[in-house]
């Protein structure tokens, strides 16, 4: 059996639901239009059509466009060998959609992560926090409105509040950009880099007033 | 040593009967209703030696009976996926090693085969490449497994196996060095090929090594495979039924440990292992020693693939021959005009891969290192998600630990051989 018969298979179980089979470099991608009936559909292609392997379950954030969310299930069969992708969109005013643990156990973590990472919560799971950020941590890095260099915090010298100077900086290429130029690392400003640091450097001076100590180098004079 | 060879070993289905009951008894003489206490809190980690890194769990004790077990990862984590968004596929490749910092060399083969995969030339690579790329995994396997093996005899109280399976492991990163200019942070592949070809007189290096390891590995069975401790510390501990296995979506030695003959370089082989022949070992119960056991035997098919790439090493150039993808020769590059454009396109810009989404799944020695990516075009990719196998191996703990002793969860921990540089990304 071929994943695309598989594929075929599973659309004629959920006509309307499914969308046409996808292929790029012999991969096959369904699209299921409705997040909330993921778990019946998940349930049916373990139980008869033989996914009893979970690969992996991701998201990706469509800043910008809506949908925000896609949710892309990775599911294999240990029968007959074959992989298969489904994907499925979240909105980001709507940011939940019902959880597939009951199915497989494996998305427990699965399902974690993208909480903690993206922000899309699943309803029903069993234990929904944090995974590999701590408790309490109040932004979704992996979200494409985060920043590389991360986010202000009240703890200090834990981050920092402007962006790091590796934002923009010489090695580091602008993700999503429209084209080229868009994407050209090279587009830094070293005037504005020295201010940014200087403007850092004057704090840290406050935090060696006020705890009597403060590591890291002194600022950076600005070219004549 | 007498003694050794006296011991009998119960046949496979003795095994399995008694270790599935085992798992759903109260441990033999304690009737569960008399122990129902206080229960105690205990926390493991998150720095702890054989927690080998930075995993914690939280343990939910009754009397030395785990009750229940909550692990939390995410102390080493470095936000890899998110730089991986922010550079070119090229830039990202050292990162890789850092994910499975035991087997760099695997990381970055499966790192390259799936960006590879996304430019459709993932078939069209130079064979001497992908020879050399087997040779890269196997080692890599050799050397993690050696390491896994080593740190879990230590960890249920035999020191000397570790030092013996590191005497083996240094030779590994000898070979490294000398291939790759690191002995661990290793950067080895490009897309579309590899950084260096492999430095004169190194294929006699390996061929030394290998017959040397093969002494080693016999040597350390017999340390351990007959080793009373040994044997009462993990077999019918930490067993792990096939179906639940499958559930909780183990990968790698300890998946085929629970009798599953799954390996992605026979189910799905890339590169060249459809023309090399190795056996998939398989264990029978599931149980700690099983593991074990599939690791040792893993190591010697490992070391034949690599001695069959060895003969069979073709020559001719590492790199496919497309200036879009491979950095050109230096000294055209200094020469043309051509090669110059592509060396600086390539350098600022990455290769242009095309708009779409692909997964890659590995056979990593820690299991399947998958990398799903997702690109809208351009050199850097949208979204790369790594789908390690110590992060999904390591969730089945909260279901594995409980109703085993205290002292099970040493024994258990380092029979999963998890890297926590992987698990956290």
């Amino acid at each position: 059996m071929t994943p695309l018969e598989l594929a075929q298979q599973f659309k004629a179980k959920f006509p309307g639901l499914i969308s046409e089979p996808g292929e790029f470099r012999g991969e096959i991608t369904l699209k299921v239009s409705d997040a909330e009936r993921m778990p019946e559909v998940c349930a049916l292609a373990k139980k008869e059509l033989g996914f009893d392997y979970l690969v992996d379950i991701t998201s990706v954030d469509n800043y910008g466009d809506d949908p925000r969310f896609t949710i892309v299930y990775h599911l294999y069969g240990y029968g007959h060998l074959c992989q298969l992708r489904l994907k499925t969109e979240v909105s980001e005013e709507k940011g939940d959609l019902p959880t597939v643990t009951s199915v497989w156990r494996t998305a427990d973590w699965h399902e974690r992560e993208i909480y903690d990472m993206m922000g899309v919560r699943f309803r029903g799971h069993p234990d929904l926090r944090r995974i590999l950020m701590w408790e309490g941590y109040p932004h979704f890095p992996l979200r494409k409105d985060f920043p590389l260099s991360g986010k202000p915090t009240d703890v200090p010298e834990v981050a920092f509040t402007n962006a790091a100077p590796l934002d923009g900086g010489p090695f580091v290429t602008i993700a999503g950009g429209k084209d080229t130029m868009a994407r050209e690392p090279r587009v830094r400003i070293p005037q504005t880099d020295a201010l940014e640091t200087n403007a850092r450097l004057e704090r840290r001076q406050d935090i060696k007033e006020a705890h009597g100590h403060s590591h890291g180098p002194g600022p950076i004079e600005t070219k004549k | 040593m007498a003694e050794a060879q006296h011991m009998e070993f119960k046949d496979t289905a003795a095994r399995l009967a008694e270790a599935v009951p085992a798992l759903s008894q109260s441990p033999p003489g304690q009737d569960t209703d008399e122990l129902q206490g206080e229960k105690m809190i205990l926390n493991v980690g998150p720095s702890h030696p054989a927690t080998h890194g930075v995993l914690r769990i939280v343990l939910e004790l009754d009397g030395e009976i785990i009750t229940g077990a909550r692990p939390e990862v995410g102390y080493l984590h470095r936000g890899d996926e998110k730089i991986a968004e922010n550079f070119t596929y090229t830039q990202f490749i050292p990162y890789t090693d850092r994910l499975d910092y035991l087997a760099p060399l695997a990381n970055n083969v499966a790192y390259a085969l799936a960006v590879e995969k996304l430019l459709g030339i993932d078939r069209q690579l130079t064979p001497r490449c992908q020879f050399i790329r087997v040779i890269c995994c196997e080692l890599a396997r050799i050397s993690s497994h050696l390491l896994g093996v080593g740190c879990y005899a230590m960890d249920v109280g035999a020191l000397t196996v570790f030092l013996h399976t590191f005497t083996e492991r240094e030779k590994i990163h000898n070979l490294c060095e000398s291939l790759t200019g690191a002995r661990f942070t290793t950067a080895y592949t490009r897309i579309g090929g590899l950084s260096r070809d492999l430095p004169p007189g190194w294929v006699e290096q390996c061929r030394q090594f290998l017959n040397e390891v093969v002494v080693n590995i016999d040597e350390t069975e017999t340390f351990l495979t007959r080793n009373r401790i040994f044997v009462d510390r993990t077999q019918g501990v930490g067993v792990i039924p096939r179906d639940v296995a499958v559930d909780y979506g183990l990968t790698g030695p300890n998946l085929r440990g629970s009798g599953v003959e799954h390996d992605l370089r026979k189910a799905h082989p890339y590169l060249v292992y459809d023309q090399l022949k190795f056996e998939v070992p398989v264990g029978t119960t599931g149980d700690c020693y099983d593991r074990y056991l599939v690791r040792m035997e893993e190591m010697r098919q490992s070391v034949g693939i690599v001695h069959q790439c060895l003969d069979q090493l073709p020559g001719g150039p590492i790199n496919v021959p497309d200036g879009k993808i491979v950095l050109p020769p230096k000294d055209r590059v200094l020469t043309r005009m051509e090669e110059l454009i592509h060396h600086f396109i390539n350098v600022t810009q990455g290769v242009n891969a095309p708009p779409g989404e692909i997964y890659f799944g590995h056979e990593n020695p820690k299991g399947e290192l998958g990398f799903y990516i997702n690109s809208k075009g351009g050199g850097t990719p949208h979204r790369l998600k790594i789908r390690s196998p110590s992060f999904v191996n390591l969730s089945i703990l909260s279901w594995l630990l409980p109703k085993h002793m205290l002292s099970d969860v040493v024994a258990i921990l380092g029979s999963f051989d998890f890297v926590m540089g992987e698990c956290d990304r």
